[in-house]
């Protein structure tokens, strides 16, 4: 039987709730959004005018200030124990919400929503929900907290990735998505459970104390880890854990796509740090493996499967969506890399990784959408002869593409070069590892440049002169990004020295 | 000066950008331009250049910079890397003898390469922007003393190259395209890796901070004990050197990773394939010379005789294989090969003959090859095939033509008193007096036996005898009651235009000047070779 508690300590409860409350400020303002656009779609009965997405960019918008202010507040845990706030917390909060921005202006990009959907009110709400929950995600510091985070961004994920509701690949991907999604998750809290039942906490840094302190069977803890990576490996869409990817990524709106390959991984590779750097002990002397298999181990095996598999089979890829899932599952297998030498320099250059992906793959996805708005396709050959009818598009989709390889002078390159970096920084250790990677990403330029050979290089079918122009907004939008992926290919100071200010999880400088 | 000729093309590049691509004349004129100013600042720089400095690295006690010549350098970026220190990274460039050479070599082809680009008439504005990008990016290489700048640059030619032969390519240029980008990058990532090594192995004496300076990293007193390519970490020094050469070899191209060359240079339009063997050839030996060998001179002294197998292989293949084409393109192809097996062959004997006789062929095979490339360019774009055997007794109706032909043909196969002799012999004396490639030298003499066989040979049959039945041309007997010459859908002058001539012109001067009198280029990178085998020799090493 519970006791009820006395005054004082209700007191105490509040007192502390209330501490907590003000390093909560974005993510109640967030809420609030959410539930501001709820009501302003009913007052534009779900007309399709730009009131909502404006409303939802500007109330975006409005948040990063608030973010900012949380950069000189202390590292601290808040709602005892559950959440916490530090540099690498808001390093995600940044990512998702400027990632958000970007799926709104996708959204209003893409003409697709015109034929396909009545409203849009719920759309950008539930956007708003899922960028909430993938802060959250980043910022849990207990388990319950990430299962339940976790959940809120896999719902909205469900409902947004079928928004096209009378188009069956849509359907079929939101339903392929939500079962994959459940068991998934399923693995994952009976995980979860197994550390549970060796630890009696919840807490990362408890368990952390608790398992260095009381030792632990190194057969359960990897059976542990291995269930969580189950979930964590579904998030990230690496493989194994990956076959949900291909079909969401081609039936959902290209904008939920987009999001979902940048923030939803982001998102997961956030946890995924977090878990294991905190909760999981690793290299101490207390340390135990079994048969040499460690949680490490478990991530090479994940990072190298990823960058074969992904890489390889992308090359036979005839939709552009679909290869672009492909990419983004060996893009995990690199972001992996990153995170398998266990220091602060590869944490630094996972965040690299993160931002140079975020800006190449929205980048990638934006001209998509405007390629498809105009021929109303996804498929390969639908884009030979584009070079010429759309020119800029052509040139910003070439330079996203040679930014996913890898090559100089963008940030695609910086990305490679610095997880490169952060392997050989161990000495030999990892040179195989780097090998394999280097080897893969010879194979993706292949089928990445299969876009580009059939916008340049071979001559559209139909010669009928259409007014191919995306508009100017989108010309600017598309220019900015190209722009920045440049820029920052050969300008990258700026950006680095954030990821490295933002490795700092709970306070804590990593090793 | 050196920013202003490297970056010059990629500003007309800008430049044309803003042109409608209507005005294709005006695209032209201002590639020309951008060209011709290179041009200027090239023989400014070789005026200016002092060839008694000898650069390659900073010797003990010397200045940090070495002693390279209009040197800049400017921290590029400072990063603060987490638990490591920061990564430094310099924008630096300078020259000195063997690649001031090879600035006034590629300043004199991609001007030609712009005049000989003057038919191209399928989207002008697009090549020419790719065209001036590439342009930026090999001069880039050739000057560039920091190896992340390097690497940069380095990959910045793959893109444009291959737009270039991607879209402006003959019918099976999509194969070819892809498959000269998938070998060179291949090369590339590994030389990233090694890159990456070097930086973690190399302290700047003068900073004390880990730096991707070649000139820091060309002096063995600077690599760390212990670090993964640190002095005794043999074993990875070994594996550094092969992926190196293996990403340059494949440039040069050596066999064998040669067969992207042929398939390139098929489907590659003329003036692309005149860059293409007239410089970025000599990027894979030039990387060879500034950066492999240099940075692992042990190794390189331990694998002279593979080097010096390969670039015989290299010769005598490339002469066999030359001998079977039908397509005369395709046979100064595999010639290409074969002279660029010479190259190894000097870099492999190892000492200052050998290596000057190396640096002067490529400077040599630039020209020559580029007036091979034009030629057979001359002929395609008139007879629309390069049959060698749809061809016959041209000289009496080209007779400049024929003469222009006579000169490259000769010069390619080494007559003596054409600038191909001089350095092919001083080759061969270095590889005679090293005693490991002695017995390799004397196998690839051979080569120009071969060489002399498919040269004379494919003159033979297309310019001396009779016009073939089925040939690319008809006789028809003109108002003088003299029999002219007759190419289906050809308006212009039958013989060597205004245009032409240009081109051609300053390539047979220098080739005959440099045969007989071969000091301007010699003397400027004696010193820097003398410096460079100094460097390399087991003595200094230790």
């Amino acid at each position: 039987m519970f006791e009820l508690p006395s005054g004082a300590e209700i007191q105490s409860i509040i007192a502390s709730l209330s501490a907590s409350v003000g390093f909560f400020i974005p993510e109640i303002y967030l809420s609030v959004l959410f539930m501001l656009l709820i009501v302003v779609d009913l007052v534009a009965k779900g007309r399709k005018n730009n009131l909502l997405a404006v409303t939802t960019l500007l109330g975006l918008a409005g948040s990063i200030f608030f973010i900012y202010q949380q950069h000189f507040l202390p590292a601290k845990e808040l709602f005892f124990g559950m959440y916490v706030l530090d540099e690498f917390g808001i390093f995600f909060k940044y990512f998702f919400v400027l990632a958000g921005m970007l799926a709104v202006i996708i959204t209003m990009a893409d003409e697709q929503f015109e034929s396909e959907v009545k409203s849009m009110g719920e759309y950008y709400a539930l956007i708003i929900a899922m960028v909430i929950g993938m802060i959250m995600m980043a910022s849990s510091a207990d388990l319950m907290m990430i299962f339940l985070s976790m959940e809120l961004v896999s719902f909205s994920a469900f409902i947004l990735t079928g928004y096209f509701k009378r188009d069956p690949r849509s359907s079929e991907a939101a339903l392929k998505y939500l079962v994959y999604g459940a068991v998934s998750s399923g693995l994952m809290v009976y995980g979860f459970s197994l550390i549970y039942g060796l630890t009696g906490q919840t807490n990362l840094i408890n368990i952390s104390s608790e398992l260095s302190q009381h030792g632990y069977d190194p057969l359960l803890m990897i059976l542990a880890t291995l269930l969580i990576l189950a979930g964590f490996g579904y998030k990230i869409g690496a493989v194994p854990f990956h076959f949900w990817a291909p079909d969401v990524y081609e039936g959902a709106p290209t904008p939920i796509t987009a999001y979902l390959s940048v923030a939803s991984k982001a998102a997961g590779f956030a946890l995924l740090m977090r878990f294991f750097y905190i909760a999981v002990p690793h290299g101490g002397p207390s340390y135990e493996d079994i048969l040499g298999i460690n949680w490490v181990s478990l991530l090479i095996l994940l990072s190298i499967s990823s960058m074969i598999y992904g890489n390889v089979v992308a090359l036979w890829q005839k939709n552009v969506k679909r290869l672009l899932a492909y990419s983004s599952i060996a893009h995990a297998g690199y972001l992996l890399l990153g995170i398998i030498v266990m220091d602060a320099f590869g944490t630094q250059s996972t965040l690299f990784y993160l931002l140079s992906y975020f800006l190449m793959n929205f980048g990638a996805f934006y001209v998509v959408i405007l390629i498809a708005n105009k021929t109303g396709s996804e498929n390969l050959e639908d884009y030979r002869g584009l070079g010429k009818k759309m020119p800029l598009a052509g040139a910003a989709l070439t330079v996203f593409l040679i930014s996913l390889v890898g090559l100089p002078p963008t940030i695609g390159f910086i990305g490679k070069l610095m997880i490169f970096s952060a392997l050989l920084a161990k000495g030999s250790l990892y040179i195989w590892l780097s090998l394999i990677g280097i080897m893969t990403s010879v194979i993706s330029l292949y089928y990445y440049m299969l876009i580009p050979l059939n916008m340049y290089l071979r001559e559209s079918p139909q010669s009928e002169e259409k007014n191919m122009n995306p508009g100017m907004v989108a010309q600017i939008i598309m220019a900015v990004l190209m722009f920045l992926t440049l820029y920052f290919g050969l300008f990258f100071q700026p950006l680095s020295d954030f990821a490295k200010y933002s490795s700092a999880m709970f306070g804590l400088r990593l090793y | 000066m050196l920013s202003l000729i490297v970056f010059l093309p990629i500003i007309a590049g800008l430049v044309i950008l803003a042109v409608p691509s209507s005005q294709k004349q005006i695209i032209r004129i201002v590639s020309l331009l951008a060209a011709l100013a290179q041009g200027v600042l090239a023989v400014l720089i070789w005026r200016g250049y002092d060839p008694s400095l000898p650069g390659i690295t900073a010797g003990p006690g010397g200045s940090p910079l070495g002693s390279f010549q209009f040197v800049e350098k400017i921290p590029w970026i400072s990063l603060q890397l987490g638990g490591f220190g920061s990564l430094n990274i310099e924008y630096f460039l300078g020259v000195d003898g063997i690649s001031v050479t090879m600035v006034i070599l590629t300043a004199l082809v991609s001007a030609i390469g712009v005049l000989s680009s003057w038919t191209i008439q399928k989207q002008v504005k697009g090549y020419f922007i790719l065209y001036n990008l590439l342009a930026t990016a090999m001069m880039g290489c050739f000057v560039a003393l920091d190896f992340f700048l390097f690497y940069v640059f380095w990959e910045l030619m793959l893109l444009p190259m291959y737009f270039l032969i991607g879209i402006w390519g003959g019918p099976n240029r999509e194969y070819a395209a892809i498959k000269f980008f998938l070998y060179t990058l291949f090369g590339s990532v590994f030389m990233l890796l090694v890159m990456i090594g070097l930086y973690f192995s190399v302290i700047d004496p003068v900073t004390g901070n880990h730096t991707f300076s070649l000139v820091a990293m060309a002096n063995q007193a600077n690599y760390i004990k212990g670090a993964i390519l640190g002095p005794d970490n043999v074993m990875w020094r070994y594996v550094a050197f092969s992926v190196l050469f293996v990403g340059f070899a494949i440039k040069v191209p050596m066999f064998p990773f040669h067969t992207w060359l042929p398939d390139a240079h098929v489907e590659a339009p003329t003036p692309i394939s005149v860059i293409l063997a007239g410089v970025l050839l000599k990027l894979g030996t030039y990387g060879m010379m500034r950066i492999n060998f240099p940075l692992f001179p042990e190794v390189f002294h331990a694998s002279l005789y593979v080097i010096g197998i390969f670039g015989a292989i290299n010769i005598i293949y490339g002469a066999f294989c030359a001998l079977a084409q039908q397509d005369l393109k395709k046979m100064v192809a595999y010639s290409s090969i074969s002279h660029m097996g010479y190259v190894l062959l000097g870099l492999a004997a190892g000492n200052s003959e050998g290596m000057v006789g190396a640096l002067y062929q490529m400077f040599n095979h630039g020209t020559i090859t580029a007036m091979l490339f034009l030629l057979v360019g001359v002929i395609y774009d008139r007879a629309h095939t390069r049959q060698i055997d749809k061809f016959g007794g041209l000289a009496s109706y080209m007779p400049v033509y024929a003469a222009f032909v006579t000169v490259a043909w000769f010069a390619s196969l080494g007559l003596p008193g054409l600038s191909g002799f001089i350095s092919e012999a001083l080759v061969f004396v270095g590889a005679f007096s090293s005693v490991t490639t002695r017995y390799i030298a004397m196998v690839s003499v051979l080569g120009i036996v071969f060489g002399a066989a498919y040269l004379l040979w494919s003159l033979q049959r297309m310019f001396l005898g009779q016009r073939k039945p089925d040939a690319a041309y008809d006789l028809v007997v003109g108002d003088d009651g003299h029999e002219h010459i007759h190419f289906h859908d050809w308006k212009g002058k039958i013989d060597l235009d205004g245009r032409e001539l240009v081109m051609l012109v300053p390539l047979v001067v220098i080739t005959i000047f440099l045969g007989i009198y071969p000091m301007p280029v010699l003397g400027m990178l004696t010193t820097s070779i003398n410096k460079l085998v100094q460097v390399l020799s087991p003595l200094a090493m230790r």
